[in-house]
């Protein structure tokens, strides 16, 4: 039975590994670096608010962060037990790149985190900055050296092949490989969108609950303004990403933009619903030459199809979708975002509907995040190093019974957990809301009692 | 069988060697790191009430982020220095492995959820860190006696690491108490004694079962340790291991006057012993598989990655794993002496 397929079965549980786990150190990159702007706006203004902003940030940043690295543990052994092959076939070039993962970057985050969550009144403000810095620089540079290698598996280069084992030949090649610098810049970007519309979309929740402390509006204006920046920047290096792309994988491009034949002057495909049985695309929507004009820049120019690859090309249906929809959420988050920022610069406020579509989107970066890397991975097959191993060649020989069994037990904790950690980051701030009244009703009523330290 | 190992002043015979070292020292403070937080979590279903779980929950909160990383060097080390053991030994685990990982999983994320989810849920988050630490716990001593019996899977074996499970769950108690002693007070600390004193002899009982099955298992360990003179020279390991756990037994029979006289003098010593005895069993243990990755299968030497990855990978490790046991230790001296209660 398909279904049973051990290479199959290990690719699924792969991915939902892999799915559940880019998910927090998405968030946790760039949320390192926004408590990092909060401690200092709080150090140079002394407002009270960055303060508070921090304080209560640092805890979903805490419960991101045991999310990424428990999953990230379970990364560690599925190379071996899931593609044993990869590391026999490029371990000379993976295996450096991961121990040195580990080594600067996974070690320094786990031990300052316990400063930076911890630490203060134990140490001094100054060196609790420093771990917080440290923290956001040791998930940012965990995020260079998985891309390298991600990227390396894409666009291989400085090494050659000697009785089918990768050697290296030059590691500044193979770290700064071609699609090195695109993909890195593309993923640090997604992460801070993702972060934007996090910090907007939960404070504009608190905001919809009638807490307008300064707090809420400054980190309400930190997620609207960085997302708002930083969305025409993620399209520019997005689309140049793709032009590198149709370089070194234009079986990739092929599927994502759903062209099945070779031929001058293809027509962009806009909606469909590609079909690998017949070759071709149904309920096609097209405008003919354009796919010629942006890819080739050259209305005649020849677009290669999927019919160019032979056996050798991804599956066409899924790139082909994933790739809309992170299109499509990417446009959707230059609308809100700019159309946001515009009204906070006008009025100082949102209007009701406008908050309501930002709480909505506080996930959204995670939609457009897991839609891009589909398109990449899953458009990178049947490879797993681009012409140099199939994913079928690294598969393991574990029974596909054993696979199954660990994937259903894999599937049913990670839909737990998404759901545990959704509603409990609304509910922290529901319970920052309601603490947050009281406050300002005894604040009123001259209590001084509800002034207490916040035991978590 | 020491024709196996080439010449030592190669590379291509140092390199693994020292990789071995490195990894066996990721997996010893693996072991004992997050060994005594894994404990706390046993024992958590234990505490009397809430304020003692928070007490419990809060002398690990720190640590247990940096402790389980110490996995993941342990684990990286095996997949990018010794591939091709990774993949026999984490194949022929797949099922206690992928058990460890989810209950790991649970675990780490638990510790969390418990002081953020809603109040009604806090208890169903307290039990799966307390599940989640068994289990973590117990397939762990599972995988040891695997290793030890050398993968062979038959019902014998599989009894025989179902128990070193067990008793390393209980010598990961028996740390987590002493951890427990050492950052606590009142009525916990004392609580912390008996839970120790009630742990003490399934440890050692693990411990008399490791040593007794590794040799039963391979004539070669057999020789190792039994021949002469070499018995004479290694009867300090057991002989030492013997006084530790003596020196533990004694310490937790008296520290309950001493505690009641609010004289803390002695707090650490059932911590530090256990550690003394987590360090002589490893150090016997590996003195037994060495040079093998798997029992009379793959040495350190056959499973090794090519020279060049691992001499890539050295220099990071000379200059990194010092820098990495120093904010290691700075850590630990900032949250020295009794823990307080958590806050951000």
């Amino acid at each position: 039975m398909e279904t049973f397929d051990p290479v199959v079965l290990a690719r699924v549980q792969f991915a939902a590994n892999m799915t559940f786990h880019i998910l927090f150190p998405t968030i946790s990159i760039s949320m390192g670096w926004a408590l990092l702007f909060f401690k200092t706006r709080f150090v140079a203004t002394g407002q009270r608010h960055w303060m508070d902003a921090y304080q209560f940030w640092v805890k979903i940043f805490a419960l991101t962060f045991a999310l990424g690295v428990v999953s990230g543990i379970t990364m560690s052994f599925q190379f071996g037990t899931n593609w044993p092959g990869f590391m026999n076939t490029v371990g000379n070039v993976a295996g450096p790149l991961l121990a040195y993962e580990v080594l600067t970057a996974f070690f320094l985050e786990a031990t300052m985190l316990g400063i930076m969550l911890f630490g203060r009144g134990r140490v001094s403000e100054r060196v609790h900055t420093g771990a917080t810095f440290l923290v956001a620089a040791g998930t940012t540079l965990s995020a260079f050296w998985i891309l390298a290698l991600n990227s390396w598996m894409h666009t291989p280069a400085g090494f050659e092949m000697i009785n089918g084992q990768a050697h290296v030949t030059s590691w500044f090649e193979v770290i700064f490989n071609p699609s090195f610098p695109y993909r890195l810049a593309h993923m640090l970007i997604a992460s801070g969108l993702t972060v934007g519309f996090l910090l907007a979309g939960v404070s504009a929740y608190r905001w919809l609950k009638n807490d307008r402390g300064p707090d809420v509006l400054a980190t309400l204006r930190t997620g609207i303004f960085a997302a708002a920046f930083l969305i025409p920047i993620q399209i520019v290096v997005g689309d140049m990403h793709g032009v590198n792309t149709l370089q070194h994988q234009p079986a990739k491009i092929a599927a994502m933009e759903g062209i099945w034949k070779t031929e001058k002057g293809a027509a962009a495909v806009l909606f469909a619903i590609p079909d690998a049985a017949t070759q071709s695309n149904k309920f096609e929507i097209a405008i003919p030459k354009l796919a010629s004009l942006y890819l080739t820049h050259d209305w005649n120019g020849e677009v290669k199809g999927i019919d160019a690859f032979g056996d050798k090309h991804p599956p066409v249906a899924p790139v082909f979708f994933a790739f809309r929809v992170m299109v499509g959420m990417g446009m959707l988050m230059l609308a809100v975002s700019w159309f946001s920022a515009w009204q906070l610069g006008r009025r100082k406020t949102l209007q009701p509907w406008l908050t309501r579509v930002l709480v909505a989107m506080t996930f959204a970066g995670w939609v457009a995040l897991l839609a891009g890397w589909y398109v990449t991975e899953i458009g990178r097959q049947p490879w797993l190093v681009q012409g140099v191993l199939t994913a079928a060649q690294a598969a393991s020989t574990v029974p596909a019974a054993n696979i199954a069994f660990t994937l259903v037990m894999y599937l049913t904790l990670y839909i737990a957990l998404l759901t545990a950690y959704v509603s409990v980051v609304f509910h922290l701030a529901k319970k920052a809301t309601a603490k947050e009244t009281s406050r300002s009703v005894s604040d009123n009523s001259a209590q001084p009692g509800a002034m207490r330290v916040q035991h978590v | 069988m020491f024709d196996s190992i080439p010449d030592l002043s190669q590379p291509a015979g140092w390199l693994p060697l020292v990789f071995a070292l490195v990894m066996a020292l990721a997996m010893l403070a693996y072991v004992i790191l997050d060994g005594y937080d894994l404990g706390v979590g046993v024992l958590l279903r234990r505490a009397d009430n809430e304020a003692q779980k928070d007490s419990m929950i809060a002398s690990i909160g720190p640590f247990w982020d940096a402790n389980e990383t110490w996995l993941v060097l342990g684990v990286g080390v095996l997949l990018v220095a010794f591939p091709m053991a990774h993949g026999v030994i984490l194949g022929a685990l797949y099922l206690p492995v992928a058990l460890m990982l989810v209950s790991l999983t649970l675990r780490g994320v638990a510790f969390d959820f418990r002081v953020k989810a809603r109040a009604e849920h806090k208890p169903l988050w307290d039990r799966a860190f307390y599940t989640g630490s068994l289990l973590a716990g117990w397939s762990q001593g599972f995988m040891l006696g695997s290793l030890i019996t050398g993968f062979k899977g038959n019902l014998w074996s599989t009894v025989f690491s179902g128990l070193i499970g067990l008793c390393l769950v209980a010598a990961y108690c028996l740390l987590g108490a002493g951890w427990l002693i050492m950052k606590s007070e009142g009525p916990l600390q004392l609580k912390a004694v008996a839970w120790a004193r009630g742990s003490l002899w399934f440890t050692a009982a693990g411990v008399l079962a490791i040593s007794l099955a590794t040799p039963l298992v391979s004539a070669r360990i057999l020789e190792k340790w039994f021949s002469f003179p070499n018995v004479i020279l290694l009867l300090p390991i057991p002989a030492v291991t013997l006084a530790l756990f003596i020196v533990v037994a004694r310490s937790l029979k008296r520290l309950p006057t001493r505690l009641a006289q609010n004289n803390q003098y002695g707090a650490a010593v059932p911590f530090a012993s256990t550690v003394g005895i987590f360090l002589l069993a490893f150090y016997g243990l590996a003195y037994s598989l060495f040079p093998w990755l798997v029992v009379d299968q793959i040495t350190v030497w056959q499973a090794a990655s090519s020279t060049e990855a691992l001499q890539v990978i050295f220099y990071g490790v000379v200059v990194v794993l010092p820098v990495i046991i120093g904010y290691t230790v700075f850590a630990y001296r900032i949250f020295w002496g009794k823990s307080t209660a958590l806050h951000y």
